[in-house]
């Protein structure tokens, strides 16, 4: 028998061993690690940012640093923890391990390309870190680069642009990998309509990430060009105009918020079922509006942009388009309920992280009803409500999924198993540490603080200091659950530690390097528990 | 939290209301069905799973119920909006100008005020516009905000119903002091505004020099009365000797018409110690020669 089907491929089998083993790669789930352990880095940093506005924030006027500082960190942090974390995320690293397993093929359609897009995501990452360190201070612009000001500051904004371009290109990448594979590799007897769901998930992420991402592409370089060469798109002393660039940039974001949330989505649509043991209630109604949301989602733009001036008749269709891309996200929230009906569940780690999610996700998408519809946006757009709004989708939902992901698919990654109590505390403390933080910003954004402010008015002063004890009590959490996986070996994981009835739990934990001895024939629905 | 202060904050109240109540009327009974579940049909009590078919039915009726709902809530948003965006024609106007960081508001007459004074029942259309980058003028009280945008003009209007002080906030990130770009509305009687209006000097009477600086935000870091803000004041700044970095190195230069040029075309060429560099754009084909000199002109004159 050869090698690639008896060893795990976490063992060396390749030419070199060690680091370079890693580093030379183009199996798939090592990608998926490598993926991994980069984004818990910037990930870590980010945090740390963040609790360091938090402090900053905790009494009204200067307490550690000046303004400019602050502006800089809610840059980088912004920048690494939407570029670097959130929308390669789960895409990247579940979608590289998991997806593969879960149509049961070998590998990716393009594995070297795969290895590739790693390494323009680490060196687009790193080009935009180093936005830190060099030119004339760190960029002060925050993550949506907004024109004129990004073409008129001093700061280093080319450097932190031109690491989102290349961080793009990683993307797209990824995502026409991840088409390709789905459409050619699925296993014999596996029809789209025989896929389980978080391939359906990465299937809509994907045309998101091919099709949108090019967008903000061009719009950064723009940005580069009219800095460098005074060529005038966007500011309007130079002839340009700045609204042109919040469509451009919010063509690709918007739909960006949908490449990271659908495969949080396709992540608890696996959960789901298997800790109830049921079948997934809703299968075609789920796989449909993960589609929908892709398509709905590219057309609803510009709700970033109710204040900006456009016309009454831009703003009415766009808050209506944005009413519509809720329902589908309403659906799978019914049918993961639905699917709990009747069923025999278990309260294991990566469940609880899962209905963690659902709450969060649900106070995030419910609050956004509030920016899509015009009179309240007015009033909220720009303010702490956005910022609490936000967090709730990216780190609420998409955080909360991908620990739940992480959770669910340790076992299979690594062959070990985890302790499921401090996996429940730290769950603990995330969920009640998560809402304290970011609870109080809807009501100070209700009052009406702006968003970026490095001061403020004194009556903003609780909310603030609850958020910041939220903050310590979330970083508390996340350090119990990161010792609790990574710290010692657990017991040895069985090859179906869940019963799930999915593809991966049919092989090896871990896996071997050719995942399959033999492709698996399908001919029945996932989740099939009758 | 609820005040009407303006003619329309009670319907963009009504809107939040109507949102947040059906929001929290799904996020409530959602959460009790699934911890329902969850307790119901756990494993130690739910050994076996039931295995559901599918309902047409059901998905039918929980796709269309939440659409209605969300058509409603997009309409009471709508509704509350639209009235905003109907202009009316006998409308007082003000235009509001903004650059990084100060508002001001320039009334008819040409005459400018650092403070937005209005009075009462009365409606005001204000022309929204920005000498630099984009700012967004924001009243939380009267649940308003509209973007200054460089290069074109935004408006919003509304009649203030409540007398009052009220906070003007800049609501779009636009730079260093961001946070600190405030103004007041004050509200008051008719009565009260026109004694006020009428004593505001016209913006004619001002020296040049001064218009100059106005005009290009130099007040948003250096104050005309001695305090500090971000930079050194105007104030006495002429003639003096300050302590400066050129290239590294420090050395004694006196303020003096070549030395306010530099500092104006080139920033950061000698940078007063202790303070951060980059954060002063250029004004070289900006400010012309001849403005120049009436600016220093001015500084003279605030010795």
């Amino acid at each position: 028998m050869a090698e690639t089907t008896t060893h795990s491929y976490l063992e060396n089998t390749g030419r070199y061993k060690g680091l370079l083993s890693w580093l030379t790669t183009t199996d798939h789930k090592r990608i998926g690690l490598m993926y991994m352990w980069a984004m818990m880095v910037f990930f870590l940093v980010g945090v740390i940012l963040g609790e360091i506005m938090r402090l900053e924030l905790f009494r009204p006027g200067q307490q550690f640093f000046n303004a400019q500082t602050y502006n800089g960190i809610f840059t980088i942090h912004g920048i690494i923890m939407i570029f670097t974390v959130v929308i390669p995320g789960l895409a990247a690293v579940f979608g590289n391990f998991s997806m593969p397993l879960l149509i049961g093929a070998h590998d990716v359609a393009f594995p070297r390309l795969n290895l590739f897009s790693w390494y323009l995501f680490i060196a687009g990452a790193a080009i935009a870190l180093a936005s830190q360190f060099m030119g004339n201070g760190p960029p002060d612009t925050g993550w949506t680069f907004y024109a004129p000001y990004s073409t008129q500051t001093h700061t280093n904004v080319v450097a932190a642009v031109f690491g989102a371009f290349v961080l793009g290109f990683s993307s797209i990448l990824t995502g026409l990998n991840f088409i390709v594979t789905i459409h050619r590799l699925r296993a014999p007897g596996m029809t789209f309509f025989k896929m389980p769901l978080f391939p359906w998930s990465i299937y809509a992420t994907a045309w998101i990430q091919v099709l949108a991402t090019p967008i903000v592409g061009i719009t950064l370089l723009m940005i580069i060009a009219e800095r460098w060469f005074r060529i005038g798109f966007f500011d309007p002393s130079l002839g340009g105009d700045p609204i042109l660039y919040q469509h451009l940039f919010w063509i690709y974001s918007h739909p960006a918020v949908y490449i990271m949330i659908l495969p949080a989505m396709g992540v608890i649509t696996e959960i789901i079922p298997t800790f109830s043991q049921k079948r997934i209630y809703g299968y075609r109604a789920i796989a449909m509006s993960s589609l929908a949301i892709a398509g709905v989602g590219y057309f609803v733009w510009a709700h970033h942009m109710f204040t900006s001036g456009i016309s009454t008749t831009e703003r009415w269709i766009f808050s209506l388009l944005t009413f519509l891309v809720a329902i589908p996200s309403a659906i799978k929230v019914f049918n993961w309920v639905g699917t709990m009906y009747k069923g025999s569940i278990s309260l294991k780690p990566p469940f609880i992280f899962a209905l963690g999610f659902i709450f969060l996700f649900m106070i995030g998408g419910l609050t956004g009803l509030v920016q899509g519809s015009l009179a309240t946006d007015i009033h909220v757009h720009d303010t702490a409500f956005v910022v609490a709004h936000f967090h709730y989708i990216v780190f609420g939902g998409v955080g909360f999924a991908f620990f739940a992901a992480l959770h669910y698919w340790y076992p299979k990654m690594f062959g070990r198993m985890y302790n499921f109590r401090r996996a429940n505390i730290a769950f603990a403390f995330m969920f009640i540490g998560f809402n304290l933080l970011y609870f109080p910003q809807f009501i100070l954004g209700l009052m009406g603080m702006p968003r970026r402010y490095f001061d403020y008015l004194p009556q903003f002063t609780a909310g603030q200091q609850i958020s910041a004890v939220g903050g310590w009590l979330l970083l508390v959490g996340i350090i119990i659950m990161l010792v609790n996986l990574f710290s010692k070996k657990g017991a040895k994981a069985p090859d179906n530690p869940w019963g799930g009835k999915t593809l991966e739990w049919t092989i090896p934990s871990p896996p071997t390097v050719e995942n399959f001895e033999n492709i698996p024939e399908v001919t029945e629905q996932p989740y099939n528990y009758d | 939290m609820f005040t009407e202060a303006t003619n329309f904050s009670g319907d963009v109240d009504l809107a939040f209301k109507v949102i947040i109540g059906i929001s929290i009327f799904f996020l409530v009974g959602i959460t009790t069905v699934m911890l329902y579940f969850v307790i119901r049909y756990r494993r130690s009590k739910h050994p076996k799973a039931v295995q559901v078919k599918d309902s047409n039915i059901l998905e039918i009726t929980w796709t269309l119920i939440p659409l209605a709902l969300a058509m409603t809530m997009f309409y009471y948003g709508y509704a509350a909006f639209r009235s905003q965006r109907t202009f009316p024609s006998d409308a007082m106007n003000v235009t509001v100008v903004s650059k990084m960081w100060v508002w001001s508001f320039v009334y008819p007459g040409d005459k400018e005020s650092a403070m937005l004074v209005l009075p009462i029942n009365k409606a005001v259309v204000l022309n929204l516009t920005s000498l630099d980058v984009i700012h967004s003028f924001y009243v939380p009280a009267f649940r308003q905000k509209e973007d200054c945008v460089p290069g074109k003009t935004n408006q919003m209007w509304f009649i203030p119903k409540l007398a009052g002080e009220y906070w003007v906030l800049c609501a779009e990130y636009c730079g260093m002091n961001h946070s600190y770009m405030e103004a007041k509305v004050r509200v008051v009687s008719q009565a009260e505004y026109d004694a006020w209006i009428s004593a505001l000097p016209a913006k004619s009477a001002e020296p040049e020099g001064l218009s100059i600086i106005k005009k290009n935000g130099c007040t948003g870091c250096h104050s005309l009365d001695g305090s500090k803000l971000v930079s050194t004041s105007f104030k006495g700044l002429y003639g003096k000797e300050s302590l400066v970095v050129t290239d590294g190195k420090e050395h004694t230069i006196t303020v003096d018409d070549a030395y306010v040029k530099t500092s104006m075309y080139e920033p950061d060429k000698d940078i007063v110690k202790g303070l951060p560099k980059g954060v002063m754009k250029s004004y070289k084909g900006v400010i012309s020669d001849g403005e120049v000199a009436k600016v220093i002109e001015y500084l003279k004159s605030i010795k």
